[in-house]
């Protein structure tokens, strides 16, 4: 279990110091994806306990975005004089998008043959 | 008289005590997910019971009521908020697991990605500005789908707040996350990738969060839909932005 914290951590902060480093516009941890992605493909396997930290974190992910999600306290006046606009972009936008892009996703990948239906899990 | 005295004096020094340790908020961010958690299954697991918003509404009330600030609240939540860094890294392990199939839906998802983007800005903004939001508005609501930490730099680099940014890309994400499965019942898109890739694109790591929740395949291409449209906003925005 230490190594595989270890091993998080390491990845996240090569990610970190890299992105800072040569100032490329990325968060740190998508880039530490990739190094542990790396290691993962030169392993050959996924050890027991990172598995098991990936278990825990993954399936309460939405728990890490509260902190963030409070800060709306410090914007209610904006929101009470722009509540229209604001509201009614989000949710046309964001069901637009989701559409759009599983529509397109889905047409290309049963142009290409790649669908395969018995599969679905 | 004087024991009254001393009790109000104790609860004032507990008080004090309790706002200076970051266990109080820490612990009061958890009990709010509980609730959040548990209202989301007695409601038979519907994803319009976000567990998300309800523990932002039980929090925002409850620092209100305290009269606690946003700042004192994050010295506390920041170690919850830490987590995010490592859960992203996480991320391989899914990922390694079904490297096979993203290799082989490249092609689809990189068509996806791209139409997915530009729909993101372009609709957000055209809406917003058609119903008359201020341009500050707009230049904070354009990276909207982009994960926080990106969309917080980009609306900074053109002229939005990025503690709006922070608000909206939030919204974006809990929006997305409770209306991603009728809306995709109703198109009929029945392939979790597709699915998870599309709720990724629009919704980040919330629509992750939501898509790991349903099935692991979905989860592991919104991830991926995640990182890739957060490199896509970051150059897409500042290339729009003339239009605003």
């Amino acid at each position: 279990m230490v190594h595989a914290i270890l091993a998080l951590l390491v990845c996240q902060l090569l990610g970190e110091v890299i992105v800072r480093a040569a100032g490329v516009p990325i968060p740190g941890p998508v880039l530490g994806t990739f190094f542990m992605l790396g290691a993962l493909a030169a392993l050959r396997e996924v050890p027991e306990a990172l598995n098991a930290v990936a278990g825990v974190l993954l399936s309460h992910l939405s728990l890490l975005f509260v902190p963030a999600g409070v800060g709306v306290m410090l914007h209610v006046a904006r929101i009470r004089t722009e509540w229209l606009p604001l509201l009614a972009a989000l949710f046309v936008s964001t069901a637009l998008t989701i559409a759009v892009t599983a529509l397109v996703f889905f047409w290309v990948m049963r142009r290409m043959g790649l669908y395969e239906p018995e599969q679905r899990s | 008289m004087n024991g009254v005295q001393d009790a109000t004096d104790n609860l004032d020094l507990l008080w004090v005590y309790l706002q200076q340790e970051p266990l109080l908020w820490l612990t009061a961010t958890l009990g709010a997910y509980a609730i959040g958690h548990s209202l989301h299954r007695a409601a038979g697991g519907s994803p319009l019971v976000n567990s998300v918003a309800v523990a932002i509404a039980v929090l925002v009330a409850l620092l209100v009521v305290t009269g606690t600030s946003y700042a004192t609240y994050f010295d506390g939540a920041q170690f919850v908020h830490f987590l995010l860094g490592p859960a992203t890294v996480l991320l391989a392990v899914p990922l390694y697991r079904n490297f096979n199939r993203v290799r082989r839906l490249l092609v689809p998802m990189l068509a996806a990605l791209v139409v997915g983007s530009i729909t993101a800005v372009v609709s957000a903004v055209a809406v917003a500005a058609a119903l008359g939001a201020s341009p500050e508005t707009l230049r904070s609501l354009a990276p909207k789908s982009a994960t926080t930490p990106i969309a917080m730099g980009i609306a900074e680099g053109i002229g939005g707040l990025a503690s709006l940014t922070a608000t909206l890309v939030i919204i974006t994400g809990i929006i997305g996350a409770m209306i991603v499965t009728p809306l995709l019942n109703l198109l009929r898109v029945t392939d979790w990738a597709a699915r998870g890739f599309a709720v990724g694109v629009a919704s980040h790591g919330i629509g992750a969060a939501r898509a790991f929740q349903v099935n692991q395949l979905a989860g592991t291409f919104a991830g991926i839909a995640m990182a890739l449209n957060a490199l896509l906003t970051a150059i897409l925005v500042p290339l729009l932005v003339g239009w605003i």
